[in-house]
């Protein structure tokens, strides 16, 4: 706008045409297209990462990245949808969105998401090389997704190295947020340590004092960190591990692990397994005969487990993110269960949730920040405000980026129990995760720097 | 855990996995042996085997009935790739004979993921072979103790047909000089169809008699594809008995090394594999092999 007319200390002087001038200048700049008005906040920051080339047109691309084969394929589906519900309804301003993040209108700071996903197939360098290509070749200003902690643990490494932020998907190791964590990620859903918290009281008084317990881990961060999380937290009531069996994600066959928990004597078995390998390792414990002689536990709930088995989580206790029919106790759980529905055809699973809600709580944080700058953003996380989230009040911790939310304790339904076919398990509880988390320093984080 | 009576479990889990393997990994071999092509749509066509027979169940609620649609739809499937595509292939390189195959096994797993999704599914065993056998020294899954009985009759059938028939004397004998058995009057590319039929038709009667042990998913023949090489070069390229020799052999190395440390059931296999590959080359039953 032309203003070297204009003398804003002299009102009588200013002609009407410097006025109109001024007028259009200032109507204009309120309707000009977002991605020239963000060129301005761009040149008050340095250049890093894909910023600003990111966000220098009318739209902002986000790099998704989850298995939609091999054995965790089942949730990266459902983990997917929730990204995409996400994404559509930041893009149309949808109620939800809103209610999450206050500031958005449409889009994220008036730009548009667009979206590129691909199949990581749980793998951390078919992840990592999918992930570097959507920041290489189309500026992501954001990477997510996950279903593994392997895959977390080096998107997290990869997002530190490259500046751009990285929003979880699924990942229940403790070092995703402890030893592995880095100052650009961040993660909403729960993990090892408080699923153990959350769930260990309840095993103690549904079963006992001094009990053995037999595990199913799997061969990875994730699996060696719940087990131990668990171990820790069981043994102050007196539990015991009679034996852990280790095996690699994806084994084709579960006989000769199920034989030693067989011959183990242990009264509890806790299957640590996860996707597809929970569902076949539980199937063919029930075949040997173990969920006959022992208690089945699933301290890290497996999306779908309880469709996939057939009935054979009934009764089972387990830990969670997130479960559809806590819906009667926080109006955003329903309303997003509602679009979901409407949307996919199925009640979301915590994939879905974890994804939708992370999702926001990143557009939230860039809104609030005013910026695609991304210490800026960093920086609005690290406030530790007091946001909104599917399970009620939540906020994330400045000192490892781990979001305190509440962990749901749940527990298979009979059959003659189930109101409708997907009401599979009853919350028993929903125990509060301020008192679930560890120091913030007792896994090891050091975040490392912002630029 | 290490014990005598887990270590007697063991040993008898240990044969009914490898019975399993063998039977997977003889398809693989056969195919191999007599046509030179080492099929990777092999795990694919496993897989289609239990999907068939799946669908088969679903509607006929006949065990009997699955494991004959799968066994047969996977033989025409086999029949169809091999006159359609894979014989185009067998003069050429055998990178291009793996690209072709590796790609007609992600077609495969892709259509099938797209019609089922990645949930899995579940064949139960016929009512007569459900529950648990006990055997004294340890419990064991009534279906598991009769694949080993199922396997070892569908082995000996193979084994008849590929060394006791004229069929197969013709098979062996295109092999070693196809040009001279085809100026013999024999169409040896018919022979070559029949055989990769069978193979497929192995990987398909494996595939939905594995179903019950398992839960179907469209990655199930990806996860055991590699055991199945594995425990093909052991036995030994294109040897039929070693495809028998090495499943047994990679079934007790899981199973025994498990009861000591289940973190190094597979560190074991692979160093097994290593072992054979340096001692020697061509595999416990294999012989040199052909150009």
């Amino acid at each position: 706008m032309s203003t070297k007319d204009f003398r804003p200390g002299s009102t009588l002087n200013v002609s009407r045409r410097t006025l109109l001038q001024a007028g259009a200048g200032l109507i204009g700049g309120t309707v000009l297209p977002a991605s020239i008005t963000s060129r301005a906040f761009a040149e008050d920051h340095p250049a890093i990462g894909t910023f600003p080339a990111g966000t220098s047109g009318s739209s902002a691309f986000i790099g998704i990245s989850v298995p939609r084969t091999g054995t965790y394929a089942v949730q990266g589906e459902d983990e997917l949808k929730g990204y995409q519900l996400a994404i559509e309804h930041i893009n149309s301003g949808h109620d939800l969105i809103k209610k999450i993040s206050p500031k958005t209108s449409k889009g994220v700071l008036g730009k548009e998401l667009k979206f590129g996903v691909a199949d990581s197939a749980a793998k951390p360098n078919e992840a990592v090389q999918a992930q570097q290509r959507f920041i290489s070749e189309n500026k992501a200003v954001m990477i997510t997704g996950g279903t593994s902690s392997a895959v977390a643990v080096a998107l997290n490494k990869l997002a530190q190295r490259e500046k751009v932020i990285f929003v979880c998907g699924i990942s229940g190791s403790n070092d995703t947020t402890g030893k592995d964590c880095v100052r650009y990620g961040f993660r909403q859903n729960f993990f090892g340590q408080t699923a153990a918290a959350a769930i260990a009281p309840v095993l103690i008084k549904q079963f006992g004092k001094d009990k053995k317990a037999a595990y199913l881990t799997p061969d990875y961060t994730y699996g060696h960190t719940v087990t131990k999380s668990m171990q820790d937290f069981l043994a102050q009531a007196g539990w015991t591990t009679v034996t852990n069996q280790v095996s690699p994600l994806g084994a084709p066959d579960y006989s000769s692990y199920l034989l030693n928990v067989a011959n183990s004597g242990a009264d509890v078995l806790i299957n640590v397994n996860w996707g597809h390998d929970a569902v076949l390792s539980t199937q063919q414990a029930k075949q040997f005969g173990v969920l006959d002689k022992m208690k089945l536990v699933v301290p890290y709930q497996v999306p779908f487990i309880a469709r996939e088995t057939g009935g054979l989580m009934q009764g089972v206790y387990a830990a969670t993110d997130y479960w559809w029919t806590i819906e009667d106790k926080y109006p955003l759980a329903k309303m997003f269960n509602e679009t979901f529905e409407k949307r996919f055809g199925y009640k979301p699973e915590w994939g879905a949730e974890n994804a939708y809600v992370s999702f926001a709580h990143w557009a939230r944080m860039v809104e609030e920040a005013g910026s695609f700058y991304p210490p800026d953003v960093i920086k609005a996380y690290e406030k530790g405000e007091t946001i909104p989230s599917l399970v009620g009040d939540v906020h994330y911790r400045p000192e490892d980026h781990q979001c305190v939310r509440p962990v749901i304790i749940v527990r298979g339904k009979m059959e003659k129990e189930m109101k409708n076919k997907e009401d599979y398990y009853e919350v028993v509880e929903i125990v509060p995760g301020d008192g679930l988390m560890q120091k913030p320093d007792a896994f090891g984080c050091h975040l490392g720097d912002y630029t | 855990m290490i014990n005598w009576p887990n270590f007697v479990s063991q040993l008898f889990n240990g044969l009914a996995l490898g019975a399993l393997l063998a039977l997977i990994s003889s398809g693989l071999t056969i195919i191999y042996g007599t046509l030179g092509v080492l099929n990777l749509a092999h795990g694919a066509m496993f897989m289609i085997g239990g999907y068939a027979g799946y669908v088969a169940y679903s509607y006929t609620g006949s065990f009997i009935l699955a494991v004959i649609a799968g066994s047969l739809f996977v033989m025409l499937l086999g029949v169809a790739m091999e006159r359609i595509i894979i014989r185009h292939f067998y003069h050429r390189p055998h990178e291009d004979q793996l690209l072709v195959t590796f790609g007609l096994g992600i077609c495969f797993v892709e259509i099938v993921r797209l019609i089922f999704t990645s949930q899995s599914q579940v064949v139960p065993p016929p009512a007569l072979l459900q529950g648990i056998t006990s055997l004294g020294f340890l419990f064991y899954p009534t279906y598991r103790l009769a694949v080993v009985g199922i396997v070892a009759v569908a082995l000996g059938a193979l084994f008849l047909i590929l060394y006791r028939t004229r069929l197969g004397m013709i098979v062996r004998a295109g092999i070693e000089d196809s040009v001279m058995v085809d100026s013999l009057g024999i169409n040896v590319y018919r022979v070559f169809m029949i055989v990769f039929g069978i193979g497929a038709m192995a990987a398909g009667f494996a595939g939905i008699i594995n179903a019950p042990v398992v839960s179907l998913t469209p990655g199930v023949g990806d996860d055991i594809l590699v055991e199945t090489f594995v425990v093909v070069v052991i036995g030994g390229v294109g040897s039929f008995p070693g495809a028998i020799l090495g499943g047994l052999i990679a079934g007790e190395i899981i199973s025994v090394t498990s009861m000591f440390n289940p973190g190094y059931a597979y560190v074991m296999l692979f160093a097994a594999m290593t072992l054979v590959l340096v001692l020697r080359p061509h595999g416990l039953l294999g012989t040199q092999g052909r150009e």
